[in-house]
């Protein structure tokens, strides 16, 4: 059950493809379910509302509607939902979650319903305490109903982009005299290596001035052990401004428009 | 390796955007459209090469939208080509469903629903039991203020007509219907603990009907009692034992004794047959629901006992004629047209 917790479930296709899906953490799924909770009692108070109008003509039938919508709101809206929208109700679509079978198909309609029936068992004994341990004890985050709807909940994050422009400043990057070095560098470096080069450029103003220097030198001795760049476009380069030329170069857009 | 990302990109951008155009076109709920032979291969293509082109890229540092983008198309397209589209070929039919896909799902799993109607039947004698040798017992075993009232002056009562809430009938109805039914959802979903909470659950409803039926037949009031509880009861017994029997089914996957495929499998395989179950569950309790507005809480004077003894017992034969043979000739079918 337990073992290495993972934040992404990646899918191997039979072609030897690789992606990769965020999961999505027990806290953002709670605030979905809050802003879903919060749907279904304002629909049960409409519910209310249109009841209390029918109770005028018979009172025995009124609450007779008001069980049943009740219970239809309680128990459909999940699964109705989550079925017409692939895996969304206005919670996760607001958060950005998204239900998905956990081998990357399609889902299911039996598949949606088992989740939320099960909902009933996660639920117990209170405010998910059951859905919220399993949630921990498993690996992806899986609630009952989950596990055993083979189900687990994505995240789809829209990142603002990170300004470039701002990180890069408009400095001159002494590499861009050297083009063919340049796409040899981009060839070499890894989404992983380029990616922790720039959020420490991000990130520089927040670190304190020794870590900052340790931190680039230790950056910058690693790219130039993937590339060595002729002395002159090298000389007099700090450790900061040789991990700004390698950013620039590799995230620098290359086309027009 | 890519040399050059940019002619790359350009020179596979047409084929992903038509991917996506035709991804589109798929996803819509309308637009489920069959696909004739060349656009299944064209398709089948398109998704290898965008596959391809996402193998390749993925080692590149640059273009990280590129790389998403075609990332979220890869998913959408094995989404789309490696899900069974079986079940979806035909339009969902609810009365074929009921009456075919049902019964058949019941008698897959018949030894679940023996189990279960075998652990009711303990727990009926159990509390018979129980109220037959320790008479005190009845106030633990028996709901819904049953134990406060001999059941010869419960009757007496009812049949004057002055019972509970006589205006509200179809109110009550109602909510016995909706809570039964999630009665009925919380033993299934209780199959998640190795079936052991649903055991207790069928246990304990079956030492309440045992206790209350001793109780009433002890008093000599088994007419009154055949009457109430057979016109409704017929259906909600059954109705609550499928409901066990799904949880049975459920419990009976997760322990998964003597199958060698794994866990996760052994669910899959059981989905349907769960969701079948507890949806036919909650259209018997309905049906049972009507019945008990309109028929079981009429007594004496007004509906003749022999006339609701007589209809409960036409509608358990009917009914368990309907689990045991309907939807055969479409099992015939099916198996010959596989």
């Amino acid at each position: 059950m337990s073992g290495q917790r993972v934040n992404r479930l990646i899918i191997q296709t039979p072609e030897g493809c690789r992606f990769a899906l965020l999961l999505a953490g027990p806290v953002t799924r709670f605030l979905a379910w809050l802003v879903d909770l919060l749907l279904v009692i304002g629909m049960t108070i409409l519910a209310v509302m249109l009841v209390s109008m029918l109770a005028v003509v018979s009172p025995n039938l009124a609450l007779a509607v008001f069980f049943l919508l009740t219970f239809a709101i309680w128990f459909g809206y999940g699964i109705v939902l989550e079925w017409f929208w692939r895996g969304r109700t206005v919670g996760k679509r607001m958060l950005g979650l998204r239900v998905m079978d956990e081998r990357g198909l399609r889902l299911t309609f039996p598949q949606v319903a088992i989740r939320n029936l099960l909902r009933i068992a996660d639920m117990l004994p209170m405010l998910y305490l059951v859905g919220g341990i399993v949630c921990l004890l498993t690996r992806r985050c899986q609630r009952l109903g989950d596990l055993a709807a083979g189900t687990v909940v994505v995240r789809t994050p829209r990142l603002p982009r990170p300004d470039l422009a701002k990180v890069l400043g408009d400095k001159y990057n002494s590499f861009r005299a050297h083009p063919h070095l340049e796409a040899r560098l981009r060839q070499r470096v890894g989404p992983e290596e380029a990616r922790v080069a720039l959020l420490a450029l991000i990130r520089r103003d927040t670190l304190e001035a020794q870590a900052r220097v340790e931190l680039f030198a230790g950056i910058a001795d690693h790219f130039r052990g993937v590339l060595a760049f002729p002395t002159e476009a090298t000389e007099g380069l700090s450790d900061e401004q040789y991990v700004r030329n390698v950013v620039d170069t590799l995230f620098r857009p290359q086309r027009k428009g | 390796m890519i040399i050059d990302l940019d002619r790359f990109i350009e020179r596979e951008r047409p084929m992903w955007d038509e991917l996506e155009y035709v991804l589109d076109r798929l996803e819509l709920p309308s637009g489920r459209k069959r696909l004739d032979l060349a656009q299944a291969k064209r398709l089948h293509y398109l998704y290898e090469r965008a596959a391809a082109g996402l193998a390749r890229i993925q080692t590149f540092s640059s273009d990280p939208e590129v790389r998403e983008h075609l990332e979220s198309l890869v998913a959408r397209a094995y989404a789309l080509i490696h899900s069974t589209g079986r079940e979806r070929k035909r339009r969902f039919n609810p009365f074929e469903w009921f009456v075919g896909t049902f019964p058949r799902t019941f008698r897959r799993h018949w030894r679940a629903f023996a189990l279960s109607s075998a652990i009711l039947a303990a727990g009926a004698v159990f509390g018979a039991a129980a109220v037959w040798f320790d008479p005190d017992s009845r106030h633990v075993l028996m709901p819904w203020g049953h134990a406060d009232m001999r059941p010869s002056e419960r009757v007496a009562q009812e049949e004057a007509g002055a019972g509970a809430g006589k205006e509200m009938k179809t109110a009550f109805s109602t909510m016995l219907m909706t809570n039964n039914i999630k009665v009925s959802i919380l033993a299934m979903t209780l199959g998640a603990t190795w079936a052991v909470g649903t055991m207790v659950l069928l246990f304990h409803n079956g030492a309440i009907l045992g206790a209350v039926m001793l109780d009433y037949i002890r008093d000599g009031q088994s007419e009154f009692l055949a009457a109430w509880l057979l016109p409704h009861g017929s259906v909600e017994i059954p109705a609550i034992l499928i409901a066990g029997q799904a949880g049975l089914v459920l419990g009976a996957a997760l322990i998964g004794r003597g199958d060698r495929k794994p866990l996760k499998v052994r669910l899959r395989e059981i989905l349907p047959s769960l969701v079948t179950l507890i949806f036919g569950v909650a259209v018997l309790l309905v049906w049972a629901g009507i019945l008990e507005a309109f028929l079981s809480q009429y007594h004496a004077p007004v509906v003749p006992y022999s006339l609701k003894i007589a209809f409960g017992s036409v509608q358990l034969v009917l009914l368990a004629a309907f689990l045991a043979l309907s939807g055969r000739r479409g099992a015939r079918r099916k198996e010959l047209a596989a």
